[in-house]
Parts: C-alpha cells; sequence; structure tokens
C-alpha cells in the first residue's frame, strides 16, 4: 500500500451514486437516427470521407483526422449515409456542427476487414500509438484530448508511471464504478497496452473509497500483475483531477499551466483503457461508450452503453422518461458538467452522463453580495483566491485576475459549491477565459492583418515597377525601330 | 544673499546651457509614441475613425487631439492598450464592443467586375474577371472598403459567426 499524499482544499457534495450504482451497464435498442458529429474531440474537426446515400457497415471509417491533434470518426452500425450538414453540437452554445446523419438498417453488421493483434504486448508503442489514432480514441473522462496524442508524450518526455483514473469524484456518475465491476480483466488488459505504449513500468490505478465493489473487482484482477498496483482514494471532490490525483499518489506538483508528463506521469481514464483494449485486441474503433443517465427528474436511473450519435432522447425514453419536469439538464457530472441545449443532440465520446436535476437538487438560489468569508479559498484546491479573481473580472480587469491565477483554475467548481452567497464564480472564470482568449485571437489576427497588408503593398510596388519597366522597355524599342528606320533609307542611299 | 543670487544664477546658466546642447544633439524627429500607437492599431487603414489611415489616427492620438476610443474594430481589447500606453483613464464598460463584421458575397449576384478584389487591403478575397468572387472570413477585416464599390450591392457585412471553438459563456449577469 503506498503512503498517500494530501491535497489542499475540495468539498464533499452528497455523491447521490446509490441512484445507479446498482444497475447493471444496459445496451441501448438502436435509435431511428444516429447524428454523428465531426467534432467530438478537442483539435481539429474530421474530414468526412462519405457521401450522401452511401451505405456503410459498422466500424467504418466516416472521416478522418486532420491535422496533429484530431481524431477520426466511425460509423456506430451499419446503414445508410442520410446526409452530412449542420446540426446542434452537444455543446452548451447549442451552435451548429457538420454532422453525419446515419440511418440504421438494423442488421449491425461489422466491416469485413478487422484485422486483430493477437498479441499486442509484441507491437511496438510506435504501433499501438497509431492503432490507438486509427481507432478514433480520445479521453473518455470527459476532456476528449485525443488518446494517441497522449500515447506520443513518451517521445518528448521521461515516463515512469502511468496513473488509471478511476476516481469517479463527480457526483451522481457511475459509468467507469459500472466498467470496473463488470469488465475488470478487459479493463486491466487496455490499462496494460496503454503502459507498453507509453514505455512506463509502474502503473497506479486508483479508485475512491466510495466504490468497494470496483476496488476489489479491480485488485483481484490485477492479483496476477506484480506492475499494477490498485489503490484506493479518499473520498474528496475535486480526487479525480488530474493534477490533483497525481499529487495525491505521488506528492509531487504538477507545474503551473503544465503537463502531468512534466513529472513523468500520464493520466488515463478507466472507459479510455477499456475502448483500447477493444481497439487493440478487436480492432474495434470508439463507437460506443457506456454513460450514466440519471438524477431526481429520472424515472428509472440507468447505465447504459450506448452507440455514438444517439439522441439524447432516446436514452431519456430508455429511461422511462421524466417524472418530473427537470429544472436543468446537463451533460457530465453536477459539478463540472454543462447544460444541454436540447435533448436532440447527440452522445458524444466525451459524454460520461446525462443528468435531468430537479428544483432541489439544482439549489438555484439568487447570486448575493461577496461577504469575503473566504469559503471558496478554502474549498479552492488549487490555492487561488476565488473571491478576489471574481471580483477583478466583475470591473474588467481581467488582466489583474490572470496574475491572480485565472489560468490555474481547473474550473472545478469547489468554490461556486461552497460560497454561502451562491455567487456563480465558475461563471465569471470561464467567461473571463473565454475573453482572454478570444483576445489572443484578435491580437492573432491582428498581426496577420499586418503581415498581409505588407505583403500586399510589396506586390503592388512591384507590379507598379514592372509595368514601368515594360513602358520604358517598349519606348526604348520605340526609338530604336524609328532610328533604324531613318537609317536603313541612308545606308541605301550609301550603298 | 547676494552669494545665494549668484549660485542659483550660475546654476541656471549651466543647466540651461547643458538642456540647450542636449536639444540639440539627442533631438527626435516627430512623435515615437505615434509610432507605438501605430503598432497598436489594426492597420488595415479603414479610415472608419475618420482619419485617413492608421497613421494619422495614431499621430493624432499622440497630440491628444482623438480619443483613445477612436477605433471601431479594435474593440475594447484595443481601447485598454491604447489608455495604458497613453496613460489615461477610459470606463471599459462604456465603450460599445463592436460585433466583429465579415464580408460575405452573395453568389448569384456578384458579376465578377473585380472592383472589390482590387480594394481589398488584405488580399481577403479571392476571385478574377467575370468569376465570382469569395471572401476568406479569416483575412477579412471588416474594413467595408469592397461593401462600398460592390456595382450590384451584393456584399454583404455579416457579424462574425461563433464556433465551438471560440464560443465562450458570457459575462454573468451583474447581482442587483
Amino acid at each position: 500500500m503506498i503512503k498517500l499524499f494530501k491535497i489542499r482544499g475540495g468539498v464533499h457534495p452528497q455523491d447521490r451514486k446509490q441512484l445507479s450504482a446498482n444497475q447493471a451497464i444496459e445496451n441501448l435498442p438502436l435509435p431511428p437516427l444516429l447524428h454523428i458529429p465531426l467534432q467530438q474531440h478537442i483539435g481539429a474537426p474530421a474530414e468526412p470521407l462519405v457521401r450522401r446515400g452511401e451505405t456503410v457497415l459498422k466500424g467504418a471509417l466516416l472521416a478522418r483526422s486532420q491535422g496533429a491533434i484530431s481524431a477520426p470518426v466511425h460509423a456506430p452500425t451499419s446503414g445508410r449515409i442520410m446526409g452530412i450538414g449542420g446540426f446542434p453540437a452537444h455543446h452548451p452554445s447549442g451552435l451548429s456542427v457538420r454532422t453525419i446523419t446515419l440511418q440504421p438498417d438494423g442488421n449491425d453488421a461489422w466491416v469485413d476487414h478487422l484485422d486483430p493483434v493477437a498479441d499486442p504486448f509484441t507491437l511496438q508503442p510506435d504501433d499501438i500509438a497509431r492503432r490507438v489514432a486509427e481507432a478514433g480514441i480520445v479521453g473518455m473522462g470527459g476532456a476528449t484530448f485525443p488518446a494517441a496524442v497522449k500515447l506520443n508524450l513518451r517521445n518528448r518526455y521521461a515516463l515512469h508511471t502511468l496513473v488509471i483514473n478511476g476516481a469517479e469524484c463527480e457526483p451522481y456518475l457511475t459509468c467507469d464504478d459500472r466498467l470496473m465491476r463488470e469488465q475488470p480483466d478487459e479493463v486491466l488488459d487496455g490499462v496494460l497496452i496503454l503502459a507498453r505504449g507509453l514505455g512506463v513500468e509502474r502503473i497506479l490505478f486508483a479508485i475512491e473509497n466510495n466504490k468497494p465493489e470496483a476496488f476489489a473487482a479491480m485488485n483481484s484482477a490485477a492479483h496476477a500483475y506484480s506492475q499494477v498496483e490498485v489503490v484506493g482514494l479518499p473520498t474528496r471532490y475535486p480526487m479525480g483531477s488530474e493534477k490533483h490525483l497525481v499529487q495525491t499518489l505521488t506528492g509531487r506538483e504538477t507545474p503551473a499551466r503544465g503537463l502531468t508528463a512534466d513529472i513523468g506521469i500520464v493520466v488515463q481514464n478507466v472507459a479510455t483503457a477499456l475502448a483500447v483494449h477493444e481497439a487493440l485486441r478487436h480492432a474495434r474503433p470508439l463507437i460506443s461508450r457506456v454513460m450514466t443517465v440519471s438524477g431526481g427528474a429520472i424515472r428509472q436511473p440507468r447505465n447504459i452503453h450506448v452507440p455514438l450519435g444517439t439522441p439524447l432522447s432516446s436514452l431519456i425514453d430508455f429511461c422511462g422518461g421524466f417524472k418530473q419536469k427537470p429544472a436543468r439538464l446537463i451533460s457530465g457530472g453536477p459539478m463540472m458538467g454543462q447544460p444541454v441545449p436540447s435533448i436532440r443532440v447527440p452522445v458524444v465520446k466525451g459524454s460520461n452522463g446525462l443528468l435531468a436535476l430537479t428544483e432541489e437538487e439544482v439549489r438555484l438560489r439568487s447570486e448575493m453580495p461577496c461577504i469575503r468569508c473566504a469559503s471558496c479559498v478554502h474549498a479552492c484546491p488549487c490555492g487561488l483566491l476565488p473571491l478576489d479573481m471574481a471580483a477583478q473580472i466583475r470591473v474588467g480587469s481581467l488582466d489583474a485576475s490572470v496574475n491572480l491565477g485565472l489560468l490555474d483554475c481547473i474550473a472545478c467548481g469547489s468554490c461556486a459549491y461552497a460560497c454561502p452567497s451562491h455567487i456563480p464564480l465558475v461563471h465569471y472564470f470561464n467567461y473571463a477565459k473565454g475573453e482572454l482568449a478570444a483576445r489572443q485571437r484578435a491580437q492573432h489576427k491582428q498581426n496577420e492583418t499586418k503581415r498581409l497588408i505588407i505583403i500586399r503593398k510589396a506586390r503592388m510596388e512591384a507590379l507598379k515597377q514592372a509595368k514601368h519597366e515594360m513602358m520604358m522597355k517598349r519606348k526604348r524599342e520605340l526609338a530604336t525601330a524609328k532610328q533604324r528606320n531613318t537609317e536603313t533609307p541612308s545606308t541605301e542611299v550609301g550603298a | 544673499m547676494i552669494y545665494a543670487i549668484f549660485v542659483i544664477a550660475a546654476l541656471g546658466a549651466v543647466m540651461g546651457t547643458l538642456l540647450g546642447i542636449a536639444a540639440k544633439y539627442l533631438a527626435v524627429a516627430g512623435n515615437p509614441l505615434a509610432g507605438e500607437i501605430e503598432a497598436l492599431l489594426p492597420g488595415s487603414q479603414c479610415g472608419q475613425c475618420g482619419y485617413p489611415g492608421c497613421a494619422p489616427a495614431a499621430a493624432a492620438m499622440a497630440k491628444g487631439e482623438a480619443p483613445v476610443t477612436l477605433c471601431p474594430p479594435g474593440g475594447r481589447g484595443l481601447v485598454a492598450a491604447l489608455a495604458e500606453k497613453l496613460g489615461v483613464n477610459v470606463d471599459l464598460c462604456d465603450v460599445e464592443e463592436k460585433q466583429p463584421l465579415v464580408a460575405f458575397v452573395h453568389e448569384h449576384l456578384c458579376v465578377g467586375c473585380t472592383k472589390c478584389f482590387k480594394r481589398c487591403p488584405t488580399d481577403a478575397i479571392l476571385g478574377g474577371p467575370k468569376q465570382i468572387h469569395a471572401i476568406f472570413p479569416d483575412a477579412c477585416t471588416g474594413c467595408e472598403k469592397c461593401f462600398e464599390v460592390c456595382p450590384t450591392e451584393c456584399i454583404e457585412m455579416r457579424p462574425m459567426q461563433a464556433t465551438l471553438q471560440t464560443w465562450y459563456w458570457p459575462e454573468p449577469a451583474r447581482a442587483a
């Protein structure tokens, strides 16, 4: 048993996991239409390879990845492509993104050219990373960062430990818990493949102590592997934050705005490990995921295995609909999750939960003045001063809030949870981060504009110069021609 | 008394001479502030401020003849940067954040006259004679030069569409 270290701050929300924790994972029947967005990950959107009217088989490549940080998209089932166009995104803005609409044919027939690896441990790390990239696997804890890019960190950093994040510290969510209970061997196999892909020897499998069944299942599965250590973590939010998880396990703090790779550690999620197992052992791309549908307004909370692209409304119907009108629909957990613009939006690679919360659960109260009680300071796991940051943002001094550490904020929501005045602190921080990024983009555009103007000026000058030279040349030619004309007769005369 | 007068007079004479020499040898042609301000401005020479280009606008601002809020395409960020540079106080809340506009060509109206194409200061318009023109929104500064010259009025100034990458939460409503 390794020694654990204390992290600062954090909160203890009621975990409400009992609503769905004992529901075994069920397969969702295929919905009539799947809407598969081309952007389900951080980075560049995928480029579609199929056309309207085409029929595709399950697991076929629909869109290829574009650029260094991107991920391909595959067909979640066999069927016909109904179109490629804008569809509301699984995003609080409700903006439309390019989406492939697929009508399942009901056969659910796999593509026939799958080539699974008999023994992934004979593969080179580069091959593992390539296969993970080709399978379109992204971080499935919600961050959706392409997993292969994370595996390739081994080229730039000296890595020594892989941490598997089974903390699932968000209340309500139980999908990782169920995966660990029901498929411990598959999850562990994925973990070992990831470790092979990273070239690390040591694996720490971290599970919060509020999931004893998952801990027991993983512990017995990992018994045969001396390099894997399953660690029970104290239950506290935000234990599942990458940086805080690493600090709890190793006592080492990730540098500000750095990566955990800076201290030799890579963190991957349980569901990502399972996706890697599927991709390497069965050559199945990432086309489905397990989601928790829960909340006080859901009739029957469940853990569901869902094809990507399924409209959220199908999940709600599968769970028996609403008991009462939900006060808020949230994608993800209640602490960091984002409101869902409509139940038409599809399930994406990063969706780990859908919560329909009632009025009492949301506890929406009107904002009151800050009384400087410093509850948020005690709750902040990053050691920041949320009250001062928010005050600076409120008066428009974004730079002052950056000096107070705005960019180190992980938006975990602990401060807003602890605030007795119900100040939407995280909302202020998200706004400020977005505004700063927008200013940076504007600055970048301005620099590019200047560059374009200079290039254009130079081109115009060159054109003018060329025209002028052409004119001079003409003139010279005319002059010489005239001269010759006047000269020729005289020579004739002379002869 | 006499002594004090003598000292002060001598000091004044010496310092005056020094200043005179310095003024001659360390003289700076023009106002360097104007150049620094110009570097901050967008540089698209759009003329929306009322000056013929960014350089004259910067010169006017450096002389204190123009307010720091004169540049509509620069937005609130530019006003803050200029206010800091010039050491003036501006209430940023009063600065209207103009939605950045970019030009859009309605293809069914474009006749391919290349008038807009020739005027675009940032080469944001793609096209040729008798060919339908198109605009790269990323390079367009919204200076409206093309908008003014189009003979068929096929150019529309549209607000820049937010994407998933650029969208962010709006400012939370202030508590009463």
